[in-house]
């Protein structure tokens, strides 16, 4: 398969979780679109890899692990941002007790 | 057409219409529920490609920790009701816009990007002995400091989602305490 449909869907991928940050206001649809851009980013790192091991596997063994691991940790840090932000949504909740990103401005209350 | 490239094109329709849902659904948990789809056929090309682990971990991680998470929270506050309010409709159509003059300008800048093959079913570096190999000889080192990135996210999401201490009820009792030593005194 060519690298080439990859990176289209990967690029549709992070096109669609762009237009959701940009369109919706509840906060943890936002949260969740960001999750689908680093997907995006994954997919694509890992096509990525397989390209390169393709290309260079006579030399080097594992050639190409790279971009997966890469991968692996990409969603080690995403596990940490989700709880991180998460904590953050619900604080936000008990603050203005709503989730829309409108009312962030009340929370230096 | 082969089976593996029929597999490609029906993961990739399936991977697009439930990210689209997702960002359509008015209802959040529904949007978790086609998250969580979207994670499933990006593992689904993951197995494609080989990389087995990567598609464990996918859906180990992904789709049941952390959208287990994410659906905790709308639950417990309360919010699997409609609760966004109709808002400006252009605000929509402008954010449409921007993500499609987006898709173009990187479309049109890697449509002639030069035609290499990604392997798709052989190759065995997605194996779990090949990627521990080179993740505790070569990345040892960002392994622990993940592991210090992890910690420090614990702490900070407890301390955060910590009940504020002092509830109005608690005040009240420390308020009459104080009265009751004031007058002991």
């Amino acid at each position: 398969m060519p690298v080439n449909y990859y990176i289209f869907l990967s690029i549709a991928l992070f096109v669609i979780g762009i237009i959701g940050v940009l369109t919706r206001r509840n906060a943890i649809i936002i949260f969740m679109c960001i999750e689908l851009m680093l997907n995006a980013v994954n997919l694509l790192l890992v096509a990525f890899s397989k390209v390169h091991h393709l290309a260079g596997a006579a030399a080097n063994a594992t050639e190409g692990s790279d971009g997966q691991l890469f991968v692996f940790f990409i969603m080690v840090v995403a596990a940490a941002e989700v709880a991180v932000g998460l904590s953050i949504i619900v604080m936000l909740f008990r603050n203005t007790h709503s989730v829309d990103i409108n009312f962030l401005n009340r929370l230096k209350h | 057409m082969t089976i593996t490239q029929l597999l490609f094109w029906i993961l990739s329709i399936l991977t697009l219409f439930s990210a689209l849902m997702v960002i359509t659904s008015k209802n959040p948990v529904y949007s978790v529920l086609w998250l969580i789809v979207t994670f499933f056929t990006i593992s689904g090309h993951y197995i494609l490609l080989n990389a087995q682990f990567l598609a464990v971990v996918n859906i180990i991680v992904y789709a049941g920790a952390i959208m287990v998470l994410f659906l905790f929270v709308i639950m417990l506050m309360n919010l699997n009701k409609d609760t966004e309010p109709q808002k400006n409709k252009w605000l929509k159509l402008a954010g449409a816009v921007a993500g499609g003059c987006l898709l173009l300008v990187m479309v049109a800048a890697l449509r002639n990007t030069e035609k290499q093959m990604a392997e798709l079913v052989t190759g065995d570096i997605g194996l779990i002995q090949n990627l521990g190999q080179v993740l505790f000889k070569d990345y040892v080192v960002p392994f622990e400091i993940s592991s210090i990135l992890f910690l420090s996210a614990m702490v900070g999401a407890v301390i955060l989602g910590k009940k504020d201490e002092h509830s109005p009820v608690e005040n009240e009792i420390r308020k009459v305490e104080a009265t009751q030593e004031a007058m002991n005194i």
